[in-house]
């Protein structure tokens, strides 16, 4: 299940296999109460972590796993992160979940960028953690596809010795079937965002289209991945959208400045 | 059999200091590809690229050699052909007897189907009909240094093949749409001089995938200098895929390419071999997430992977830098010559006198009748060393190994059409490899 290899803290994941056309899309539900969406990063679904405990106590997590990065079978239609989104859109409306809330990682902050700026009406509230998507006006995107799974899974957090979520998850020595699940992730990511690399330039004029979605724009201040440039173009894009940034984190806050995390995402998602 | 050899035509400086810098280089970055190119002189590069032409022409002048290989690599030192096809074309022109055999275009980086389609015609129809082309992936920095997505590298690959193949044979104009390519008018105005296309080699390196595709084709597999055992269990798998097709698989479907070098003097000879492990092995310097690019390798090589990095080419060694970063050059050095006995021992470097070299080639063609055999010169290694070395496989080695291959009953791809050897009425499949025979000499 999860790509990392610690240990598990408060509730866990029920799994759930949905019908998308004629796939078996593989969902972790979490907690009770109004759905919320969740779409993880590229190198697969870790946790369960303890911001989606917190949240899990006012709403139902709805994780799904995205095709072709494991668990779920891969689409050979799926070519791009936009047809990822639209495989997404059909998943939202044909589980009547919209209007949803959604919150979505790096990779999976882009495919929910992507499924607003396509359809609106899918999302009431939207938030985007770290997001790829958008080409950084200044510096680059961490290439992954030159390095190893695991140097880039360090390269994501400012200090992992110091984020204790992550030596959980990551901290041993890499397994062998950690390896597999995270090559298994990075061939998918390199189908869907090879070229360009994890962007899409039609993104930004796509996203000044939007209404009705209030955005809240979540990123780690020394992000490494994501340089932070390419936030600030995401909120020029979205009307109304709001940018947090943390201090003191790298790419993944919601494990690096957890409690500052949950509180603003609870926060914005009321 | 089918002889011919190889060498990379790596990048070494004349000068020894300079060229230390850039072996130092190459140990800060546990890998050839990646080394900054800051460290390429042109002018050295000009005289090396004809150096590398001249010695091809020379061995052609020594009579024995039936073919030239040549292969192609990018964004490294051990390789400075990176558009073989522009070697080839010269040769081409330059020679007159000899088959040019490339091993192989990298189609998923070349990225243009078609565009290989015609330079090869081109070469075919210059050199009258001499071209032997062969496909590969592209090893995994390939991909990276020609921005060519990994984890489409089998498709291109299959697809990219399938292309070539119809614009040589297929009457144009028409239209090709496949999953990656589209070309809506394919109208090659050069078609291959050899009808209906030139005999086609595969070479590769232990993929079952690559070995299991070839015997479909009914395409003679050629090993890259893997270890033996291995090498025949690869050559169980073809040989079983293609009973599946209907036919039995035989020497005119199998070649192997085995590092080498001679000399007149034992201790001469051993001492250049070494140079080989160093500078031509370049598997000693390489980093897994070059090597490896996300969805190059199937799930199942993956898996294996995930659990040891196997080196095709030395056996209880990983596929990547065994070296720290720092390390002295001297050292690394020593450490890569200390296993040089072993080297010899397995027959993963020959090095020797005729005398020498003569009855372990024997001991090759053995355990694995190939059809095709190449000689793998490589390191940095003295012209006058290299020159003497073509000469004495000419005129002291070679003529028995012809002789050897007959007694052996080898056929080559020309002497026997591969896969035109109909699968025997019981269904049993013939004996294509001897690995017994390997330990027990």
């Amino acid at each position: 299940m999860s790509a990392g290899n610690g240990r598990r803290r408060g509730p866990s994941w029920t799994q759930r296999t949905r019908r998308v056309g004629d796939l078996d899309l593989i969902v972790l539900e979490m907690g009770r109460g109004k759905p919320l969406l969740v779409l993880h990063e590229e190198l697969g679904c870790p946790g369960p972590l303890a911001w989606q405990a917190s949240l899990a106590k006012s709403r139902k997590l709805v994780i799904p796993l995205h095709p072709g990065f494991g668990r779920t079978p891969r689409l050979e239609w799926i070519s791009s992160t936009r047809d990822l989104a639209c495989f997404y859109a059909r998943f939202v409306r044909e589980q009547s979940l919209a209007p949803i809330d959604v919150v979505g990682f790096s990779l999976g902050g882009w495919i929910a960028a992507e499924m607003a700026a396509n359809d609106p009406a899918l999302f009431s509230r939207m938030v985007l953690v770290g997001a790829a998507g958008i080409r950084p006006p200044e510096g680059e995107i961490l290439d992954q596809f030159q390095l190893t799974g695991q140097t880039y899974l360090r390269a994501s957090v400012l200090d992992p010795a110091s984020t204790p979520e992550f030596t959980d998850l990551y901290g041993a020595e890499q397994t062998p079937e950690q390896f597999e699940a995270w090559e298994e992730c990075r061939a998918q990511t390199a189908r869907v965002a090879w070229q360009p690399y994890m962007y899409d330039p039609s993104l930004p004029h796509l996203l000044e289209g939007v209404r009705g979605v209030r955005t809240l724009i979540l990123w780690g201040e020394q992000d490494r991945v994501v340089p932070r440039s390419a936030a600030e173009v995401y909120r020029r894009a979205i009307r109304g959208a709001k940018l947090v940034v943390f201090p003191g984190s790298g790419h993944r806050p919601e494990i690096e400045k957890r409690e500052d995390f949950t509180r603003e995402l609870e926060r914005f998602l009321g | 059999m089918q002889i011919m050899w190889f060498t990379e035509r790596a990048y070494h400086e004349a000068d020894d200091e300079k060229n230390l810098a850039l072996e130092y280089e190459v140990i800060r970055k546990r890998s050839f590809y990646g080394t900054p190119n800051t460290y390429f002189d042109p002018k050295r590069g000009a005289e090396l690229l004809n150096m590398y032409l001249d010695e091809k022409v020379y061995s052609e002048e020594l009579g024995a050699f039936d073919a030239l290989m040549l292969n192609e690599h990018h964004g490294t030192p051990f390789c400075l052909g990176a558009v073989m096809d522009v070697e080839a074309a010269i040769l081409a022109r330059i020679t007159k007897k000899v088959r040019i055999v490339l091993l192989g275009n990298p189609i998923p980086t070349v990225a243009n189907p078609l565009r290989l389609a015609e330079e090869l015609a081109m070469i075919d129809l210059i050199s009258g009909g001499r071209l032997v082309p062969g496909w590969v992936r592209g090893a995994g920095s390939e991909q990276l240094a020609n921005n060519a997505n990994p984890a489409y590298n089998r498709e291109y690959f299959e697809e990219g093949h399938d292309l070539i193949v119809k614009a040589w044979t297929e009457p144009g104009p028409f239209r090709f749409e496949g999953k990656h390519f589209h070309f809506r008018h394919v109208n090659p105005w050069v078609k291959p001089l050899q009808q209906p296309h030139p005999p086609i080699w595969i070479p590769g390196l232990i993929s079952p995938d690559t070995v299991r595709w070839c015997a479909r084709k009914r395409y003679p597999y050629v090993a890259l200098a893997t270890y033996p055992e291995p090498t025949a269990e690869l050559w169980r798998i073809y040989a079983q895929e293609a009973a599946r097709e209907g036919y039995q698989a035989g020497s005119e479907n199998f070649g192997y390419m085995q590092p080498l070098f001679v000399a007149d003097d034992q201790k001469r000879a051993e001492e250049l071999g070494k140079r080989y492990l160093f500078g031509g092995h370049f598997a000693h310097f390489a980093r897994p997430e070059w090597m490896f690019p996300p969805g190059y390798n199937s799930k199942e090589a993956t898996a294996r992977m995930a659990r040891q990095f196997a080196n095709p080419n030395l056996p209880g060694h990983t596929m990547v830098a065994e070296w720290q970063e720092n390390e002295d050059v001297g050292e690394v050095r020593k450490k890569i010559y200390d296993r040089f006995d072993i080297a010899q021992q397995d027959l993963q470097m020959i090095a020797g006198t005729p005398d020498y070299v003569i009855p372990r080639l024997k001991r090759v063609m053995d355990v694995l009748r190939p059809g095709i055999l190449s000689f793998w010169i490589d390191g940095p290694l003295p012209r006058a060393d290299r020159l003497k070395c073509l000469k004495l496989l000419a005129t002291d080695v070679i003529p028995t190994l012809r002789a050897y291959a007959r007694e052996l009953g080898i056929c080559d791809p020309f002497e026997r059409k591969p896969g035109s050897v109909p699968l025997a009425a019981s269904g049993r499949v013939e004996q294509v490899a001897w690995p017994e025979l390997f330990a027990s000499a």
